[in-house]
């Protein structure tokens, strides 16, 4: 149980490093598009209310699993839905390369 | 069966290393728009390999009821993912709410499944969890609410606020620490739900519209923070990544509206948000101001050759982005060289602005950031300004005294003509006299915005003939 806490650490301190240097890249043109797409990847918490709700475990986490996978799967098709159609609206005046 | 049950496991944590690898493609592509798309896809398919991995899970004996919940969250989630696009901030604010009820439900599932056989540590996450969870769902609430105007808008504020804030945030902190340490005392944890849920409305209270764009982000830095802790307390390293990127988006975008406010990060972390308007009494001496009509400002803008349009969040209320677009054509078509001036709190949340012009079809190269236009101003013949007031405010670069003395702004008053559309000369949002308006080449254009650019576009067409 120990180490695995550590390598999470590890894991957090990494990805931690990754998204402040591939964020710190999006350009401000895009932060809207970028904070409903990070809102969509983060509701990859379902996994953890999808377990909860399979395992069945107790009627309490059962009921409290199915409420949290109807939330965040709203957010996952809500959020991957929304941002596309905010990209697919930024066009540039300049013709686009072949 | 041991080797099937071995092979199964193998199979899902391959499917979340390959989800995680997506992710963070997903968000590298996002830097461009050429490539964005992509990251869309991208982030699709590592949530469905993550999805289809979860379902292999050995444990799982009922699915009938995993599939009921994903289909009930999918009619939710298609309505608010067709929103209009000047909902937008209401409807980010509203996902965050989602995200924290899960993770805050998740979490009490836990520790009710866990208690009191938790490690120290492994509790402490728990309670920082769900203690974070909490007030992102009421926070996130409570600011969708003022966003979508059904909450008042305007800050409430009162003598001892932060102190009552901390007050209630400290009983939540004391209660996880003894549960930390007496895991048995199952009886209290609906207190680390139940007390950082009224904080969370109590933080977004003295909040004003103006505040939004950091606040959204802090918001969603705390979802992902409080999804990464999630990941150590079920083990998943795969959430802890997709925490971590969402954690430090969040971060980051909490840095940069915070900068172009002027306000220190601490200042931002701990709440102290929207003092500004106690303090917001400007001068009340009479000063003349010179107005124009559309006929006018058409001449005008008709004999520019450079025009830098600045949009601000009277733009996106009047709706009036489409017409701004019908502008840009008229005198795109006259030659004038029009751009946009974006200033990065212009609006509710970051980048609010570039998607209404984008989604009026205003091409993106034309979207200026602040600092690749400011010193453009001096040679702009026309400065348009609409429904923009603090962020083109000049005593933010002279007076002292003023509330938002040191913060970043568009330089307009540079430009050789100044025009403002403004419905009156009542003040903004943070209730602090603009000197733009006074200058001797400020023009003032009182009306609607989106009806007085129309306007300006039908004498811009009548004079062509």
């Amino acid at each position: 149980m120990g180490s695995s806490l550590i390598d999470g650490l590890f894991v957090f301190m990494l990805a931690g490093f990754i998204g402040f240097e591939v964020i710190r890249r999006v350009s401000p043109l895009l932060h809207t598009p970028l904070m409903s797409l990070t809102n969509a990847l983060d509701a990859i918490a379902v996994v953890g209310a999808i377990v909860l709700v399979g395992e069945h475990k107790s009627n309490l986490s059962f009921i409290l699993g199915v409420i949290a996978i109807v939330a965040a799967t709203s957010n996952v098709v809500g959020g991957f839905l929304i941002t596309d159609r905010m990209l697919k609206m930024f066009k540039s005046s300049r013709p686009t390369k072949p | 069966m041991t080797a099937e049950f071995a092979g199964n496991q193998q199979i899902i944590e391959i499917l979340y290393l390959i989800a995680s690898v997506l992710f963070i493609l997903s968000l590298k592509w996002l830097s461009a728009p050429s490539t964005a798309r992509h990251g869309v896809l991208a982030g699709e398919i590592g949530m469905v390999l993550a999805i289809v991995g979860t379902l292999l899970h050995h444990g799982i004996v009922d699915y009938k009821w995993i599939a009921i919940a994903l289909v009930l969250g999918s009619g939710i989630g298609i309505p608010l993912g067709l929103v209009q696009m000047t909902a937008v901030p209401q409807r980010t604010a509203l996902s965050h709410a989602f995200g924290a009820l899960c993770v805050t439900l998740v979490g009490t599932s836990e520790f009710y499944l866990r208690t009191p056989n938790v490690p120290r540590f492994m509790m402490s996450v728990l309670c920082m969890e769900v203690i974070l969870a909490s007030l992102t769902f009421t926070g996130s609430l409570m600011a969708a609410g003022k966003l979508q105007e059904v909450l008042p808008q305007r800050p409430i504020t009162y003598r001892g606020q932060n102190f009552v804030n901390l007050g209630v945030l400290a009983i939540a902190i004391v209660v996880a620490v003894y549960i930390v340490l007496h895991p048995e005392a199952k009886q209290l944890f609906p207190v680390l739900i139940v007390v950082p849920l009224i904080f969370g409305v109590l933080m977004i209270v003295p909040i004003g519209g103006a505040d939004m764009p950091t606040v959204i982000s802090l918001l969603n830095s705390y979802a992902g923070l409080s999804a990464a802790a999630m990941g150590f307390v079920l083990n998943s390293k795969l959430l802890i990544i997709a925490g971590a990127l969402d954690g430090s988006s969040g971060f980051i975008l909490s840095v940069i509206m915070s900068k172009a406010m002027n306000r220190s990060f601490t200042n931002v972390l701990f709440g102290a948000f929207g003092q500004v308007a106690a303090t917001a009494t400007g001068k009340a001496e009479e000063r003349t101001v010179r107005s124009a009509t559309a006929e006018e400002a058409a001449g005008i803008l008709a004999a520019a050759n450079r025009v830098v349009v600045v949009p601000g969040y009277g733009m996106a209320v009047a709706q009036a982005q489409h017409k701004v677009r019908e502008l840009y054509d008229a005198l795109t078509k006259k030659g004038v060289d029009v751009r946009f001036a974006i200033h990065p709190v212009a609006g509710r949340m970051p980048g609010h602005m570039n998607v209404l012009l984008a989604e009026a079809d205003i091409p993106y190269d034309k979207l200026m950031e602040m600092d690749d236009i400011n010193g453009d101003f001096p040679q702009t013949d026309v400065a348009l300004v609409i429904g923009a007031n603090d962020v083109t405010n000049p005593a933010a670069r002279t007076d002292q005294s003023s509330p938002i003395f040191g913060m970043p702004i568009l330089d307009v008053d540079k430009a050789r003509t100044v025009m403002v559309i403004k419905r009156s000369m009542s003040p903004g949002f943070a209730g602090i006299d603009n000197p733009l308006y006074y200058l001797d080449r400020t023009l003032m254009l009182f009306g609607d915005a989106k009806a007085f650019v129309n306007s300006i576009v039908h004498e811009l067409a009548g004079n062509s003939h």
